[in-house]
This record gives C-alpha cells, sequence and structure tokens, in this order.
C-alpha cells in the first residue's frame, strides 16, 4: 500500500484552476520528484497535501486515511513534514532552539527535545552553529535548517519546497548528501526541484505538472526524453526548423 | 559581567525595603501604580510581545477584574479580596469565547477585534445598569488606611508575574508562542496548534490582567466604566509600557511600567509644580496660560515619547540598553552590539 496517494485532486481559486485533477502515488521509501514550469502549481499541490488548503475536488489519503481538509498541524503528528519554498525560520531564535521548539512535537522535556534537536543538526552538519541567531545563516544553512526542522518532528514523509534553490556547488553537494542519508533513514521524500541534474539524479520516479495539470509520469530516463516535457519546457518545436 | 545577573534581586530588595525608607504616601502611591503596570505589562507583552498577537484591549480584562471584585461587595456582601482570585477567573472566561472566534483573524484584524472588544466590555458595564449600576460606578471602602499593604499585595503579584512569565517562556509553551510570533505557517506546519496554543496564551495574559483590574478595584475603592475600561488610560497604556520597556524582552515591560508612570505623574503635575511656579514667577498672563495648557496636555507627551521611542529606540529601554549606553559615551561601540538587538525574546531558559 502506498504510503501517499493523491487521488484525482483539483484545487481552484474562484475561476482560476492552479491543480486540475492530478493524481499519482508515493511508496514507502522512495524520492519523488515534482517538477514543472513555473506556475504549474507545484507549491499548490504542496499546500493542499499538508493541508493549508482543502482541495476543491479529489482526496489526499496519507497511510490509508484520507486526510483531505484535516488541519496542518496534526498532519505533522500523523508524520508529515515540509519545508518552505521562501524559508521561514524563527528568525529571532538561535538554530538550536528553532530546531527544538520543533522537536517539541515528539517530546515533552526540554532535555529530550534538545536531545533530538541536537542530534538532527549533527545529521544535517549544522551542529557548529546551534548558537548562531538563524537571522544571520547564509541561505544555503538556513535551506538546511528547515530541513533540520522538518526532521525534528520525526516525519515519515517529508515535503521539500526547493530545498536546493539559490544554494552554491558546494552547498549543493552537501544538501544532496543529506538528501540521499535521509532516504537511507527509510523517510520517504516529494520533492519540488527546478535543478533537473539533482531531480533526475535523486529521483526514483518523477511527476510532471504543467498548467495545473499532469502531463507525464515515471523514471528520470523516461522523463527526459518525454515529448510532452520537453514541449511544456521548450515550447513546440516549429516545422521545418526555424533557420533564418 | 555579573551585575546583569543580580539585577533582578536587588532591584527586588529595593523595592521590598522601599516604602519602609521612603515612608512617603504620594511615592508609595505611585509605586504601587509602577507594579500595578508590571503586572498589566508583562500580561501584554505575553500575548503581544511574545506570541506576536498585538492587543488593543487590555482594558476588557482589566475591567473584568476590577468589576468583579467590586460587583463581589455590592452584590454578594463578600470582601472585595475574593476578586485576587474570581476577577482573573472571569477575565479568562471573557478571552477564552472571544479567542476562539477571532484567533482565526492575523495581524491588524486582530488587534481591531480586540479594540472592539475593549469598546463592547465598556458598553456592557454603563448599559447594564441593574448589574453595575451603569455610570454611577461602584464604590466600596477600602480595607487598609495604610498603603503599605496594598504595597506589598501589588510587589508579589508582580513578582509572581514575571516568575510565571519566565517559568513559562522557559517551557514548551514557550517555544510554541515564539514559533507563531514568527511564523504562523511554519508553526502549523511542524506540528503546533496555533488556535490552541494563541488560547492559552490570551488565557495567562487576561488572568494575570484581571488579577490587576480586582488589585485596583481593593486599592482605589472606587470605578466607573470610563476608568477600567478607558482605551488610552488601560489599553494604550498597556502597549505604551510594552513598548517604552521593550517588546518580547523580559524585563522591558517593569522598565516601561517606571518610566511610563513616571512620564504620566511628570506631565500631569506639569514637572511636579515647577513648571506653574516658574510661569507664575515671569508674571505673564501669556506663559501662565501656556503653562496650563501643558500641564494638561499630558496624553500628547505620551504621544510624543512614543514616536521618539520608536525612532531611537525601537527595542524599547530593555532592549536597546546598548544603544543608549553608547549613546551616553559609556560604553565602547563594538561589534557585538548587533546580536544583542537580535537576542531578544530568546527562549533560553
Amino acid at each position: 500500500m502506498s504510503l501517499l496517494r493523491i487521488d484525482n485532486v483539483t484545487k481552484s481559486f474562484g475561476g482560476l484552476t492552479a491543480v486540475s485533477n492530478v493524481s499519482f502515488e508515493v511508496e514507502k521509501g522512495e524520492i519523488v520528484g515534482l517538477i514543472g514550469p513555473n506556475g504549474a502549481g507545484k507549491t499548490t499541490l504542496f499546500n493542499v497535501i499538508n493541508g493549508f488548503y482543502k482541495p476543491t475536488r479529489g482526496s489526499i489519503i496519507f497511510k490509508n486515511e484520507n486526510v483531505s481538509g484535516k488541519k496542518t498541524h496534526k498532519l505533522c503528528k500523523r508524520g508529515m513534514a515540509r519545508t518552505f519554498q521562501v524559508v521561514k525560520p524563527l528568525q529571532r531564535l538561535s538554530v538550536l532552539d528553532n530546531v527544538i521548539a520543533s522537536a517539541y512535537v515528539r517530546e515533552n522535556t526540554h532535555k529530550k527535545a534538545q536531545k533530538v534537536a541536537m542530534e538532527v543538526l549533527e545529521f544535517t552538519n549544522l551542529a557548529g552553529d546551534a548558537h548562531v541567531i538563524s537571522k544571520g545563516l547564509p541561505l544555503g544553512k538556513r535551506k538546511r535548517l528547515e530541513i533540520a526542522r522538518a526532521l525534528a518532528t520525526k516525519p515519515d514523509l517529508l515535503l521539500l519546497d526547493e530545498s536546493f534553490a539559490g544554494l552554491n556547488p558546494s552547498e549543493l553537494n552537501e544538501s544532496i548528501e543529506i538528501v540521499r542519508k535521509i532516504k537511507e533513514d527509510g523517510i520517504t521524500i516529494l520533492i519540488i526541484e527546478h535543478h533537473m541534474k539533482i531531480i533526475m539524479s535523486i529521483s526514483d520516479r518523477v511527476v510532471v505538472l504543467s498548467y495545473g495539470e499532469k502531463i507525464a509520469h515515471g523514471t528520470p530516463t523516461e522523463i527526459g526524453t518525454d515529448s510532452t516535457v520537453i514541449e511544456a519546457y521548450l515550447g513546440v518545436a516549429h516545422e521545418g526548423g526555424a533557420h533564418a | 559581567m555579573d551585575i546583569k545577573k543580580y539585577l533582578p534581586y536587588i532591584t527586588l530588595a529595593v523595592l521590598v525595603l522601599f516604602p519602609i525608607v521612603v515612608k512617603n504616601d504620594y511615592y508609595t502611591h505611585l509605586m504601587i501604580l509602577v507594579l500595578m503596570w508590571v503586572v498589566i505589562g508583562s500580561a501584554w507583552n505575553l500575548i503581544a510581545g511574545y506570541t506576536g498577537q498585538v492587543s488593543f484591549g487590555d482594558a476588557a480584562f482589566f475591567g473584568t477584574g476590577a468589576y468583579t471584585a467590586g460587583l463581589m461587595v455590592t452584590k454578594l456582601g463578600w470582601s472585595p479580596w475574593w476578586g485576587l482570585l474570581f476577577g482573573g477567573f472571569m477575565a479568562v472566561l471573557i478571552a477564552m469565547p472571544f479567542g476562539w472566534i477571532c484567533f482565526r483573524l492575523r495581524g491588524a484584524y486582530f488587534a481591531l477585534a480586540t479594540l472592539a472588544l475593549n469598546e463592547i466590555m465598556r458598553h456592557i458595564a454603563t448599559i447594564w445598569e441593574s448589574l453595575t449600576d451603569g455610570m454611577v460606578g461602584i464604590l466600596i471602602m477600602q480595607d487598609f488606611v495604610s498603603k503599605l499593604p496594598y504595597y506589598y499585595i501589588a510587589l508579589a503579584l508582580a513578582v509572581t508575574t514575571i516568575v510565571v512569565i519566565k517559568i513559562v517562556m522557559g517551557s514548551k509553551w514557550g517555544y510554541y508562542f515564539l514559533s507563531i510570533r514568527e511564523d504562523q505557517d511554519a508553526a502549523e506546519s511542524l506540528g503546533i496548534d496555533t488556535h490552541h496554543y494563541k488560547m492559552w496564551s490570551l488565557a495567562i495574559a487576561a488572568w494575570l490582567t484581571g488579577v490587576a483590574g480586582a488589585l485596583y478595584m481593593n486599592y482605589m475603592g472606587f470605578i466607573d466604566p470610563h476608568v477600567v475600561f478607558s482605551l488610552h488610560d488601560i489599553s494604550i497604556m498597556a502597549i505604551l509600557v510594552g513598548i517604552v520597556g521593550g517588546v518580547g524582552t523580559h524585563y522591558g515591560p517593569a522598565v516601561g511600567a517606571f518610566v511610563m508612570v513616571a512620564v504620566q505623574e511628570l506631565f500631569r503635575t506639569g514637572g511636579f509644580g515647577i513648571v506653574m511656579k516658574l510661569a507664575k514667577a515671569s508674571e505673564s498672563e501669556f506663559i501662565i496660560d501656556m503653562a496650563q495648557v501643558i500641564t494638561k496636555a499630558h496624553v500628547m507627551g505620551f504621544g510624543i515619547l512614543v514616536v521618539l521611542s520608536i525612532l531611537y529606540l525601537p527595542n524599547g529601554f530593555v532592549g536597546d540598553w546598548d544603544k543608549i549606553l553608547r549613546f551616553l559615551r559609556l560604553k565602547r561601540p563594538n561589534n557585538m552590539d548587533n546580536n544583542d538587538i537580535d537576542n531578544i525574546g530568546e527562549a533560553k531558559p
């Protein structure tokens, strides 16, 4: 049985349909990439999955339970965590305190929460910055802090919204390594990413959205050669070529 | 420097000895007001400074507490001191349904709702004459002639408030309140039931403010709707205490309470009568008139102070303490100072 099933989900805002009739499944232990041109509805779909929006039609099945319309914090307790495309750390708190705040979801005492937080910071290579105020962190570390905070809630499913955007090459390698390690720990990942090379290398399967609809679905190699996907990204090729 | 660590204890010792040493009813009265404002300001700071839900309606809870204490005497014939217990409780009873409905609103919209609550409570107290005697108000006999008992009760209340908030902010709740302040969406997605915890924060704040209101009834012996449900004398004053002292700092409201009561008194009495004396000494009709206007314009003085505070000390006296020292050339500038500003609201237990 799949961990997450998106079942004919439609989300419209007034007359605008941001996500239209999208269905796919995420199996336990895999990394699924969610790609598509800007405005394709990827983040909206994330917001529907983690309960910020209620789907207009269709349902989200998480751990064999229909969770559409359930509150975000309840979904988190059931094991779904997410990061944000625009990083949202608790700015005026230290890195450690940021992670402690989310570790409290599963732990009741400060000591235990701090222990979990330190473990997660080690895991995400942020232990050295534990006492830095998070406002002052460079972007690469702030993106990792987002991941750390999500991990501290001990999720089964992790939704990563562009955790690699804007990183320099060395930060990229570090983050990719962390995502791989997360997978090894048995956490399922659904990831939105624009970086094609990365998404193709780490994903087990890829789902492609365009204008709110799912246009393709398959392994990275299948997607890379799919003509509808190439069209969505690069436009339709003119017949007879475009030589001037 | 260890002096910062011991400063709260030194201050407490000074406050305990104050009325014994000073033995002046007027200054004791002012200090009772300061201590009462420490309670209200700290409570406001919990909901607005730490949890980020700015309230313009603290008077709703303050007045509820005061009226509870008053009505215990006029309707039940009990001692008004029961108000210290039930006043806070009644304020929470008002706060809970209000919070349950209005915490769906965010930012300025929530602030406007608190403003409405303030006005609704004032109107209820004015119109429901069979219960509250409306504009006539409630007059009770004070239990003590001396101000000392009131002073020590107010001091105990202020200390309790500061300790309670310190404990809360060092716990899981503290982390949750700060998470909600920093980003509600992020807090939700990290498993925090933001609606639920905002209600808790408001409940604690309302309880403390209600108890302060009950103390006010006991101490002053007279209340009417325009005094205890006053928007500018209570609700706005609570905000000023918070802003001037330092929003989201632990001891900010305590410092703010002292500064604001002092400023209020300074304006109200025209620099303790000095302005009027000087004006009269000049024997000019015009200057005497002007002096009279100035002494009556203490509310405007508040406004100017807040504008100055926001312009030059956006983090309040406590939050910008290093800035003040630097301005007075008592401390050499160093690079660490930027971090001091950032440290505000840090939930270190």
